[in-house]
């Protein structure tokens, strides 16, 4: 049996897992990172529309600060996020965006002066500062207060994974490509690596380590409809789910994005809509206002795909040979701005659909998009559960983006949940120096299991397909746990999975080897991402109330005084077809924004007996204070000894510099 | 996405795809042919899909993002380095060959090792800024950037290592340590970027010799087929310059 030996074992090598190993190792422990593809390949890549963090250097973003990017998060989460993770996020997010700068991303950066953009339909002059010039620049994105979106043209994950896998290269760390963790070796209660499987050779090894870190990605190819890549099936939520201790949170939480091309699902970046794009029906008629008057196509975008279906079944959707779909219309922003800051939309268009959106209008309709729910963590990263578990970005429940998260908060968390995260792993490697040694036995044990069960793959007998297994998977995730949900098609659904999940285990191969084989690959994944699809859709079933994303018909509202509270889905025994439920409660007692309206959507919620209590605490706190900021918030919800210390500490602006001598302590990083 | 088929008459495509799986002992290159009936809109990631799930579940190759940004499916397409996923079948004739790149460790089929390339090469050429200062406050506002230079860095920034531009060039067929115009763009990305330290007489070290900007003989087998449409003409040019005259100093 091979056996590899690392302080750190990191599953995954995109923005999250990266920026996490650099952190480990930056502080003296070896990391090895692994991963599917060759790093940068990695579904960040694929992020166009930017990155929020609070720079206020643009004209519309002045007056911008942690504080409304706080508020933000919080009402777009629907009060489902952990808000102090989201202020350890929103204080952290500007100090990325300038560690990246330094690290080489090609920011856009604001040019001083006149400027003509395109807002609610109309031509707008907007005036840069002086002070402003050269400075990373900001766009306007759904569910922001702000102009808040840092981006690099339309390639901004492009540049960002480029930057940050670089940074591992010249920090020498280690990926271990195409290498597909299977399980993760644990005793119930301390992590110790993982069992991984070659994808070259077939060969199975064990990756021995001090801390493991899941950071695989989303699960949005449990879905036929997505706009994620082919790799992102939620093996890592399968990983920590197999367990049987660590947690997932939230799994019902999936995000659907307004504009996939129809009927691809590649998407077109929420960029178009922040640079003044508009939705338009079959009569070319601009809908968007009709339903928000407010914030129009930039309500968030649980609101906005919501907004769509429901105009489809209005019948104002537009029929084509492959089903309805509603317009995107950018060619109002004319042709420059199109090639020159959305160019990758331009490409998109062109290759996969033929249009030229410079003049003609793109075909769009609600894809899923995004996987809030994860592996559960503290607010340092670790499971709560199984220690020595760890696990960062889209793939983890931190939980900063409850049950919707804003478009450009997920590339923002990556980065900004590794640096944190990254410190926590190396802390509890100091601490765990000297503890007793790796159970060998165990690892030989887990090794046996999973060579087992690829081995009972390849004997005759099984008469099930997986890709067909597979496929009806996906349909039925997209046909009823989907975005208008109600509790018949979630049972429906329920059930169906729960047959297909006894099917898949009956699979046959029709090219039965252990070594490089596609169809073994179907084989073991379509087992794992069934189980993963019976946590979103039970949770979903169980959740008998609407929030976010999660949108029941049956319930529309969402109901505070019974479900202000987090899903955690266990999976007890490799018997079971269902996930174990359980909940955490959201304690109003210590929100620094209790639950209330989020200024677009619907309006009436059903409150959480707490709720006024706090609300009047919360004013009385506010008005002791008034005038200081800092002193609000401190007095409302501390939350700065959750950080790593060279993450505490304010962030300048042109609008709030430091003056000469009170620059606050820590704060700086080696290269 | 699967297409339902319209009651149309489709052509029937047939892909010739060079198949060898060099892990197997016993295995010789061969080419197979699979037939399969065209859909609308139907790109070579769709079809090799169906292939794969109809047809022949053992076939090898790589797909990500299939929206033509990741750089993992570049392959011979009728003897063209080019992005599968977007591709079309409807701008091919009925006969369709596909072979893996050249030059890359061949894993199986259609895939190719192009990660374990381009990562010796960034080692190689220490593709990464080079910081000028240790210790960087974060805290502070960024240092300003020109907007026009952060666009021009970006322009070359665009590379996704697909490793097309390596495979379409002569000199990297022939000289196993050639850096490609993959890295030669590379070099000439961070040699703008005023972030880097670095200095003409470092980058002489890492691409003045035959494995670098002097083993280039301007063919430019690289320029035409960069699915990114990376100026890479101007760019191999404009570095030969500087590096001679970086030589030339002494
Ligand atoms: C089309 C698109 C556009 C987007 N645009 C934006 C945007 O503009 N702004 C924004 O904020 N967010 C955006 N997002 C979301 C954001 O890009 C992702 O949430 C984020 O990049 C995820 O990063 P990650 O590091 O968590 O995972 P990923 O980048 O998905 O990386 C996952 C890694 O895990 C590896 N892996 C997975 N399973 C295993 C396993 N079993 N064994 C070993 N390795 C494994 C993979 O190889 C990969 O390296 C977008 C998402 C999509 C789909
Ligand atoms: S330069 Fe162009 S062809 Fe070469 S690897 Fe980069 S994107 Fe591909
Ligand atoms: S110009 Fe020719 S020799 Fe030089 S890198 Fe391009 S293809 Fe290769
Ligand atoms: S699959 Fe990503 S470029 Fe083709």
């Amino acid at each position: 049996m091979k056996i590899v030996h690392t302080d750190v074992l990191v599953i995954g090598g995109g923005l999250a897992g990266l920026r996490l190993a650099i952190g480990a190792k930056r502080r003296g422990h070896d990391a090895i990172i692994l991963s599917l593809v060759p790093a940068k390949r990695s579904h960040s890549k694929a992020a166009q529309g930017g990155m929020q963090a609070s720079l206020g250097n643009v004209a519309k973003g002045q007056g911008d600060n942690e504080d409304v990017h706080f508020e933000d998060t919080v009402r777009g989460s629907d009060w489902g996020a952990d808000q102090e993770v989201v202020r350890m996020f929103v204080n952290t997010a500007p100090k990325a965006v300038r560690e990246l700068a330094a690290w080489g991303v090609p920011w856009s950066r604001v040019r001083k002066g006149d400027r003509t953009v395109i807002i609610n339909g109309q031509k707008v002059t907007i005036t840069e500062r002086d002070e402003a010039q050269g400075l990373v620049a900001q766009r306007d994105f759904g569910g922001t207060k702000k102009w808040r979106t840092c981006y690099a043209a339309d390639g901004t994950g492009h540049a960002m994974i480029n930057a940050v896998a670089d940074q591992a290269i010249a920090d020498s760390i280690p990926v271990h490509e195409r290498m597909e963790a299977l399980a993760l070796i644990h005793d119930g209660n301390r992590c110790y690596g993982a069992v991984v499987r070659d994808l070259v050779s077939g060969e199975l090894s064990a990756y021995v380590a001090t801390a493991t870190a899941v950071c695989t990605g989303g699960a949005g190819r449990v879905y036929r409809t997505t706009t994620n890549a082919v790799i992102c099936e939620g093996i890592g939520h399968a990983l920590a789910l197999e367990t049987g201790v660590s947690a997932l949170g939230n799994m019902e939480a999936i995000q659907f994005h307004p504009t996939g091309i129809f009927p691809a699902g590649i998407l077109v970046t929420e960029g178009c809509r922040g640079d003044g794009g508009l939705l338009k029906d079959v009569d070319g008629h601009r809908f968007m206002p009709d339903y928000e008057p407010e914030k129009k196509e930039l309500a968030s975008r649980d609101v906005v795909s919501r907004r769509m279906e429901e105009h489809i079944k209005k019948g104002k959707g537009h029929q084509s040979r492959f089903g309805t779909h509603l317009w995107l219309d950018i060619t109002l922003l004319g042709e420059k701005h199109i090639h020159t800051n959305l160019r990758e939309v331009w490409d998109i268009c062109h290759y996969f659909l033929g249009v030229d959106p410079v003049k003609e209008m793109i075909p769009v309709r609600p894809a899923q998009h995004y996987t809030m729910g994860g592996v559960r963590t503290d607010a340092s990263g670790q499971s709560a559960t199984l220690k020595g578990l760890f696990s960062a970005g889209e793939a983890s429940c931190w939980d900063m983006h409850g049950f919707n998260r804003l478009g450009g908060n997920s590339v923002a968390e990556t980065v900004v949940a590794g640096m944190i995260v990254g410190e926590s792993v190396a802390d509890y490697c100091d601490a765990i120096a000297n503890a007793p040694t790796v159970p060998m036995g165990l690892v030989r044990e887990f090794v046996e299991r999973e060579q087992a069960k690829l081995a009972a793959f390849t004997k005759a007998g099984g008469k099930e397909d997986a890709s067909v297994i597979k496929g009806e998977m996906q349909d039925l995730m997209t046909a009823k746990v989907g975005i208008f949900r109600t509790g018949a098609d979630l049972e429906e659904a329920v059930d169906k999975l729960q047959k297909l999940l006894v099917r898949s285990r009956s699979i046959g191969l029709r090219s039965p080897t252990l070594g490089a084989n596609p169809e073994l690959v179907t084989a073991y994944r379509v087992q794992r991402m069934l189980k993963v699809a019976l946590t979103v859709a039970y949770g979903a079933c169980v959740r008998t109330e609407s929030r976010g994303a999660h949108f029941r018909q049956d319930y529309p509202q969402r109901n505070d005084a019974e479900w202000l509270k987090r899903t955690l889905a266990t999976w007890k025994g490799d018997a079971d077809t269902l996930p174990t439920l359980a909940y955490e409660a959201l304690d109003v007692g210590r929100m620094e924004l209790p639950p209330g309206w989020r200024g677009y959507g619907a309006k009436d919620y059903i409150d959480h007996p707490d709720t006024p209590a706090r609300q009047s605490a919360v004013e009385a706190i506010r008005a002791q204070h008034a005038g200081d900021r800092f002193a609000t918030q401190a007095a409302l919800m501390p939350y700065e000894h959750l950080l790593p210390e060279y993450l505490r500490g304010r962030n300048e602006r042109i609008d709030e510099r430091f003056a000469d001598g009170d620059r606050p302590a820590a704060a700086t990083t080696g290269q | 996405m699967t297409m339902n088929a319209t009651p149309r008459n489709h052509r029937k495509l047939r892909f010739h795809i060079l198949r060898y799986n060099p892990a197997k002992a016993d295995d010789t290159p061969r080419v197979q042919v699979y037939e399969l009936e065209e859909a609308p809109g139907m790109t070579l990631f769709i079809a090799l899909t169906e292939i794969r799930e109809k047809l022949d579940p053992s076939l090898q190759f790589d797909f990500v993002c299939r929206a033509g940004i990741c750089g993992s499916c570049g392959m011979m397409i009728n003897g063209r380095p080019s992005l599968a996923c977007r591709s079309v079948t409807q701008s091919f004739p009925e006969d369709i060959w596909l072979a893996p790149l050249p030059v890359f460790e061949l894993i199986g089929d259609l895939s190719v090792n192009t990660g374990k390339w381009m990562r010796g090469m960034s080692e190689k050429l220490e593709t990464w800024v080079h910081l000028q200062q240790e210790k960087l406050d974060f805290t502070r506002i960024e240092k300003p950037m020109d907007p026009a230079l952060a666009e021009e860095v970006y322009e070359l920034d665009r590379c996704i290592e697909c490793g097309c531009c390596v495979a379409g060039c002569g000199t990297a067929r022939m000289r196993e340590d050639f850096v490609g115009a993959v890295g030669l763009n590379k070099i000439a990305r961070f040699r703008l970027d005023p972030r880097d330290a670095r200095t003409d007489e470092d980058f002489y070290e890492l691409v003045g010799d035959d494995n670098g900007v002097f083993g280039c003989m301007s063919l430019l087998g690289c320029h035409d087929v960069c699915p990114k449409q990376l100026p890479l003409q101007t760019q191999i040019a404009f570095l030969r310059r500087k590096m001679v005259a970086q030589g030339t100093k002494g």
